[in-house]
């Protein structure tokens, strides 16, 4: 079974090609659009993965991961923190909140490949 | 008693004595004699009586001779006293014509000239302070005029907080309507500059106490420049940046600080504004970027891609290359306005920061502290008002919201970055009503500053969050700040330099037969009453013999707050001299007073100030001995309820001997600072009342009345020791 990523940003210029990516390289991928649509979706489509972005509406990235870390059943949800501040400290608060992984942008999307296929352990 | 008759008494009295002894003689002898005998003696006698009364007669006359010789010399010693006398208290013109025998003469020569030595010493002294004087005029002068042409503000305090000197630029920044001239005549009071005030009527005795703190620890590790810093809100609403300067004697210890001052309110705004600024263009030029990689990435990884998708690519990389281009346009046009911020932040050693939060949580928010662990070699650089502000406000939330009154302390290096973490038991703070919480300006029991605690993170390039901590039942609030690295410390205590106080403690006042007690006030508890805490300065100890109020200084407290802005500080002329011991005392001298209003037009003003409010006064029998003493002149009667908080203190802790105000303050530890100024002595007596309340309350004394008994009770109990 295909591994499930959920991309949330509120941005549909990055979205499009981060849509693309996961699926040519065979991740079952679903689209958040602000922090509230992404812990929604946390909950129905049940994602291996989050690309999260940290600026949103309604709730920020850390609030969102802060929210999924705080409840023990999706404590096995890797996420991948991205952000367009790229300021240290935001990268020590994001990481002391339970991210996995934090991406600066602009960003390599064959290292940002690795990454997720280094947390999810492959697509299949 | 004239000098003739001393003179008629001493020779009657010493003519009787004389034939009272002779007399005496004579019988002795006669009544030893035989009866012929006697008859012999009597005819001998008889026969030569003239020539007996001849002798007695030339003896009493040798006599009074000797007696007017002595006594000339008598009164003319007395003359001399007299005279001497008049030269050294009244007239030091004045020579001693000598007469009289020579003995007198002499002294009197000698006299003499030991006043005209006397006279030539003083004279020089005289001299050389007036032209000592004359340089200081001068010097201040110059230094006025410099002063004058600064664009900051100026200020210099002496230890205790008394202004000394100050410019009018300051006189402009710290009065409540900075566009106009300060020249509030209502009551002259309330945030107003002027020589011999309190510098605590304007601005928070906790801040300034706080970077006296600051300014001892650098003084202890021998740092070259000694400057610190903090923001303060003016009256007004402008944000102050403020620099304190010690101001040193010659054994390095402090005596007084020189504050400098500017309005930063639009520099702040300034900076706030490029900050955002740079941080929107770094974030949209990173995200576009990010974009047109991700985009162009994808076409060149898979060629493979349908026409369509292709061309959706292509779009957003146009897109975005043109969004991208309009950023910096206006980036470029926006940072044209701005400039760059002075606010400078300062190092400080991170225990130090915790233990200043700790005595706040303690002080103010009554919450209980513990430290887990403090990394004691972490330096932050920050701006240390305002970070204790911030978690003073977070506290005070916690207390009030979550019913947290105990937290303990954790500070610890992680990476390039500092952990100061508030930990309590139970559940965090939810996300949502710590998002609320940044928002709000930070205000804590009425002070505090008007900057947000996300305003107060940015400015530090820190973050905050709160959340559960792992395996426990705890929660911790977390303030991430980047690590500073300054020269390794040395640490001094700073040790207040207080002037002895005053220690009369007894005066005789009926403090508590006051004819305005009445019952309903008599039955309100304590907490809830409004009080007026006030304080004297005077000419000397004793009313009764013509001493005077030189000054009154009074706050107001409501509901267990002192009211900063509620203050009445005057000096006033006392139209009579004053003693040295007490210029030392209370450090203002007569030309200070010069010009100032008399009693009689003060105290209407006082009176109003404190009507309706229930009195209160450390040794308050002898201030209330002095206003008593107006009565007469002035028609006023302070008729108010009077609350002593020696007395209060001597019934909470009855086996304290020494119940003076610094003592007391020492106990319940109060910082001593701004003593003996009228309003810096009646704020810091307001701050020991208000502690000694909770104190009174847990003797079960909670309304006025139960108060003013027991310290009735105490009162007698004292003076029978």
């Amino acid at each position: 079974m295909a591994k499930r990523v959920l991309i949330a940003d509120d941005e549909p210029n990055i979205v499009m090609s981060l849509e693309f990516l996961m699926e040519r390289n065979g991740y079952e991928v679903q689209i958040a659009r602000n922090g509230e649509e992404a812990l929604a979706a946390v909950g129905t489509f049940n994602p291996d993965l989050i690309l999260l972005d940290v600026m949103m509406p309604l709730r920020s990235g850390f609030e969102v991961c802060q929210k999924i870390r705080e409840n023990p059943t999706w404590q096995a949800i890797k996420i991948i923190m991205l952000t367009a501040k790229g300021r240290e400290i935001e990268i020590a608060k994001g990481m002391a909140l339970g991210a996995n992984a934090y991406i600066t942008k602009p960003f390599s999307t064959k290292e940002l490949l690795e990454q997720v296929y280094a947390l999810s352990g492959g697509a299949e | 008693m004239s000098l003739k008759l001393k003179f008629a008494l001493s020779v009657a009295g010493l003519f009787s004595f004389v034939i009272y002894m002779i007399g005496i003689c004579v019988l002795i002898i006669w009544f030893n004699l035989t009866a012929e005998e006697q008859a012999f003696l009597q005819q001998i006698l008889a026969e030569r009586i003239f020539i007996i009364m001849l002798f007695t007669f030339m003896l009493l006359i040798g006599l009074v001779f000797a007696v007017e010789r002595l006594f000339i010399v008598y009164t003319h010693a007395t003359r001399l006293h007299e005279e001497t006398r008049l030269i050294l208290t009244a007239n030091p013109n004045h020579r001693i014509t000598p007469t009289g025998p020579s003995e007198t003469r002499r002294l009197a020569v000698v006299i003499n000239s030991f006043a005209d030595r006397h006279q030539d010493l003083q004279t020089d002294v005289e001299t050389r302070i007036r032209a000592a004087r004359a340089d200081l005029e001068e010097e201040k002068d110059i230094l006025a005029a410099l002063m004058s042409e600064l664009t900051q503000g100026v200020l210099v305090c002496n230890i205790d907080g008394q202004v000394l000197l100050y410019n009018n630029r300051a006189r402009q920044l710290l009065s409540q309507h900075p566009d106009k001239p300060a020249t509030n005549g209502t009551n002259g009071v309330g945030g107003l500059v002027g020589l011999g005030r309190s510098i605590f009527a304007i601005i928070d005795r906790n801040i300034i106490a706080h970077a006296l703190d600051n300014l001892h620890h650098a003084i202890g590790q021998g740092h070259s420049s000694l400057v610190s810093h903090f923001v303060t809100s003016a009256m007004g609403g402008q944000l102050i940046r403020v620099s304190m300067a010690p101001v040193r004697d010659k054994q390095q210890s402090l005596t007084g600080f020189v504050l400098t001052m500017e309005d930063i309110t639009r520099r702040f705004e300034v900076s706030n504004r490029k900050d955002i600024l740079t941080q929107s263009l770094v974030e949209s030029t990173r995200s576009s970027l990010a974009n047109i990689r991700a985009a162009i990435e994808n076409i060149l990884e898979y060629p493979d891609m349908g026409r369509q998708r292709l061309t959706m690519f292509t779009k957003i990389i146009r897109e975005e290359a043109i969004a991208l281009g309009a950023e910096l346009d206006k980036t470029v046009k926006d940072s044209a306005e701005y400039f760059e911020s002075q606010w400078s932040l300062e190092d400080m050693h991170g225990s130090d920061l915790i233990s200043a939060v700790q005595r706040r949580f303690e002080t103010k928010l009554g919450v209980a502290t513990r430290i887990i662990a403090v990394d004691e070699r972490l330096w932050l650089k920050i701006d240390s008002y305002s970070v204790v502000q911030a978690l003073t406000y977070i506290m005070s939330r916690l207390r009030d919201e979550l019913r947290i009154t105990q937290v303990s302390f954790r500070l610890e290096r992680s990476g390039r970055f500092v952990r100061l973490d508030l930990i309590w038991e139970g559940s965090p703070v939810d996300i949502e009503t710590l998002r609320v919480w940044e928002h709000q300006t930070l205000v804590t029991n009425g002070e505090g500053i008007p900057l947000t605690l996300k305003d107060v993170a940015d400015r530090h390039r820190g973050e905050v969050w709160c959340q559960a901590e792992k395996g426990t039942e705890r929660a911790y609030f977390r303030l991430l700040l980047p690590i500073s690295h300054p020269d390794p410390e040395l640490q001094q205590q700073f040790i207040p330099q207080i002037s002895s106080s005053r220690r009369l403690e007894y005066y005789d006042f009926d403090l508590f037969n006051q004819p305005g007690q009445k019952s309903e006030l008599d039955e309100r508890p304590l907490t809830e009453l409004t009080y007026t805490i006030f304080d004297t300065e005077t000419t000397g100890l004793n009313p009764a013999e013509g001493d005077e109020i030189i000054a009154i200084g009074a706050v107001r407290c409501i509901n267990g707050r002192l009211l900063r802005q509620e203050t009445m500080e005057q000096l006033i002329d006392p139209r009579r001299r004053m003693s040295q011991a007490a210029i030392n005392i209370h450090g203002i001298s007569p030309d200070m007073l010069e010009d100032q209003p008399t009693i009689d037009q003060i105290l209407p003003r006082f009176y109003n100030f404190a009507e309706d409010t229930v009195l209160v006064a450390h040794n308050a029998a002898f201030d209330m001995r002095f206003l008593q003493l107006k009565e007469e002149q002035t028609g006023i009667k302070f008729i108010q309820p009077v609350l002593d908080t020696l007395l209060l203190s001597a019934v909470v802790h009855p086996t304290q001997s020494d119940h003076s105000l610094d003592a007391i303050a020492q106990r319940l530890g109060i910082k001593l600072l701004g003593r003996h100024t009228a309003l810096g002595d009646a704020i810091m007596t307001g701050e020991v009342f208000l502690k000694l309340i909770p104190l009174l309350a847990e003797q079960g004394i909670h309304t006025l009345k139960e108060a003013r008994e027991a310290a009735q009770q105490t009162y007698y109990a004292l003076i029978e020791y």
